[in-house]
């Protein structure tokens, strides 16, 4: 009798918990589905813009004045000749790839130099250097823009690319990253085995350095490369000719020429956005593990 | 072989020659170049009068540069209030265990950070179009407005309008930097606080933000120099209705290469170095006062 009792209570409290386990359980289903949803949201409206974009790149400007577009058209092929009859876009592409591709190519190789400089050798201004060159990421970019127009109009290197792609071999950024890859990947006892060897510093550099930094060199070229690739204000004061101009610039004379021409407009910005669609495809688990990666070492 | 050893680090100074012999042609002799034009009158054909603090006495006396300062200030705190809650919230509910496909949305949250500035610029300004933009039409649809708003004609909307560009570039970018910070919090702290029956929204106040500290100042410090120098969108958007969305940097830009008073433009470009030096100094030493606080109490 005693013990029936007492059994009773004890699955009655058991039933009691088991319940409130099952509203705790449902509460923060609940509560996931609606995170869930919002977060949906969130990226659907995150893209949207996007979409509207490419969307309104193939209608007719009629239809772009009158209605709200939401699904593909069939005036891309006009519109896209009407942008390319007046601005040369896949010049500026081509223009803005050669640009690119060698002021990184610098960037990569003098930071790494520098870089591997500061970590390896120990030379008697190496602290205070270093701390200099921290220092001079601090400046803001505009600050000497006249001056660098005027002094590379003296060096007759306007509407030339070298004021563009030379100064990306002082990169303070590139120089402090590499140099703490090269603190932590080139151990030294190699360095030394490779001057009893024989080699002078510079070989040792490329023959052993330079492949143990690669992979890094790999991830700070991704964002040396999108950083070239999107600038504006510098190719704008330094080149003349519109031929000469990166894909930036030319949207923004794509903007001022096609003032009511929306479809062609919208096909002029939708063309300089598919290759960064196409470069993070290839890498955005790269990309976005050296954002936060390099978020941590700040 | 310890004289060899000595002998050796002197070749560091080979390694970082290039980057300095660059740095002081394309960077610092340009930026002397400038300090020197600022204190001359030139239109870019003759050659640069000496006038003395002329310019900077004009950029006192310039209301536009003020105005360009005022307007900078607006769209960047309408930009970062919005944009580092967001960030906040989307690294909180990221970092949570329960959520699958994490990676793909931080694909999706952190793509407008790599698009062209230029490109943003453009597509808002026809977005926000008021007669053909797709934004009028949206809201025309769901019934919010029943005439198309003329976003360029009001100067708040058109400061919003350019703070949304850089909200909409730059959050993902700090939910990237806050998820980073989350990820380095020990769990055992997390544990240890439901031991002792802390909620959620407990263990976020007490727990996470506090920890997140160092990481809200980088990202706050970053952005009031990233903020202060915004160009290429606003370029795109024009100056606005007013000169409302005319940044300092604009201002540079319009002095020196489309009314060529070199001169002057060199003074802005100063000004607008001590600004950011004042703001960025202002920054640092109000998080060190809030530390101290907290070291007290």
């Amino acid at each position: 009798m005693r013990n029936n009792s007492i059994s009773a209570m004890a699955s009655r409290s058991e039933e009691q918990h088991d319940s409130e386990i099952r509203r705790n359980q449902r509460k923060s289903f609940l509560a996931k589905i609606i995170i869930w949803i919002l977060l949906i949201l969130a990226a659907g409206i995150c893209l949207l813009p996007f979409y509207s974009m490419m969307i309104t790149a193939t209608h007719a400007n009629a239809d772009i004045t009158r209605k709200l577009l939401l699904t593909p058209g069939s005036h891309l092929i006009d519109n896209y000749q009407r942008l390319v009859d007046v601005v040369p876009i896949w010049r500026g592409f081509l223009n803005s790839l050669i640009i690119t591709v060698s002021a990184t190519a610098i960037g990569l190789y003098f930071s790494a130099l520098s870089g591997y400089g500061f970590s390896k050798f120990n030379f008697k201004w190496n602290g205070p250097l270093f701390a200099f060159v921290l220092a001079t990421m601090m400046i803001p970019g505009q600050l000497g823009i006249i001056g660098f127009f005027k002094l590379m109009n003296m060096f007759g290197l306007i509407n030339t690319y070298w004021p563009l792609i030379v100064p990306a071999a002082n990169n303070a950024f590139g120089l402090f990253f590499l140099k703490q890859v090269a603190d932590s990947a080139v151990p030294k006892e190699l360095l030394e085995s490779g001057r009893i060897d024989g080699c002078n510093e510079l070989q040792i550099f490329h023959r052993i350095a330079l492949p143990l930094m690669t992979p890094a060199i790999a991830t700070l070229g991704i964002f040396l490369f999108i950083g070239k690739w999107n600038e504006f204000l510098q190719p704008m004061i330094i080149l003349f000719d519109n031929s000469l101009q990166p894909l930036p610039v030319m949207i923004a004379s794509v903007r001022n020429q096609f003032s009511v021409d929306y479809g062609a407009q919208y096909v002029g910005i939708a063309i300089s956005v598919v290759p960064i669609i196409i470069v993070f495809a290839l890498a955005s688990k790269k990309i976005i593990g050296n954002v936060m990666a390099g978020a941590l070492k700040q | 072989m310890f004289a060899g050893k000595i002998d050796k680090s002197r070749y560091g100074y080979l390694f970082i020659a290039p980057f300095f012999l660059v740095f002081f042609i394309f960077d610092l002799g340009p930026i002397l170049y400038s300090f020197y034009l600022s204190f001359t009158d030139w239109s870019g054909f003759d050659t640069p009068s000496f006038v003395g603090l002329a310019n900077y006495e004009r950029l006192l006396q310039d209301t536009l540069f003020f105005k360009s300062i005022y307007n900078t200030l607006v769209i960047w705190i309408l930009s970062i209030i919005p944009q580092l809650t967001i960030a906040l919230t989307l690294a909180l509910i990221l970092h949570e265990k329960f959520i699958r496909g994490k990676h793909l949305f931080h694909a999706i949250f952190y793509f407008p950070n790599m698009v062209t500035p230029v490109t943003m610029g453009v597509l808002f300004a026809l977005i926000f179009d008021w007669q053909n933009g797709s934004a009028n039409k949206i809201i025309m649809a769901l019934g919010i407005v029943d005439d198309p708003v003329n976003w360029f004609n009001s100067p708040f909307l058109a400061q919003l309008i350019v703070a949304s560009i850089l909200m909409w570039q730059w959050f993902g970018f700090n939910m990237l930097v806050f998820l980073a910070g989350l990820q380095s919090i020990p769990e055992d702290l997390y544990e240890a606080a439901e031991i002792d029956g802390a909620n959620k929204f407990q263990t976020a106040i007490k727990i996470t933000l506090p920890l997140l500290r160092p990481v809200l100042i980088f990202t706050m410090i970053t952005s009031v120099i990233g903020g202060m120098q915004i160009f290429d969108q606003p370029l795109m958007i024009g100056k606005g209705p007013e000169n409302s969305t005319l940044t300092m940097v604009m201002h540079l830009y319009e002095a020196a290469f489309v009314r060529y008073e070199y001169g002057y433009g060199a003074a802005i470009a100063y000004g607008i170095f001590v600004l950011i030096a004042v703001a960025t100094a202002f920054s640092m030493w109000m998080t060190k006062i809030r530390e101290k606080k907290e070291g007290v109490s």
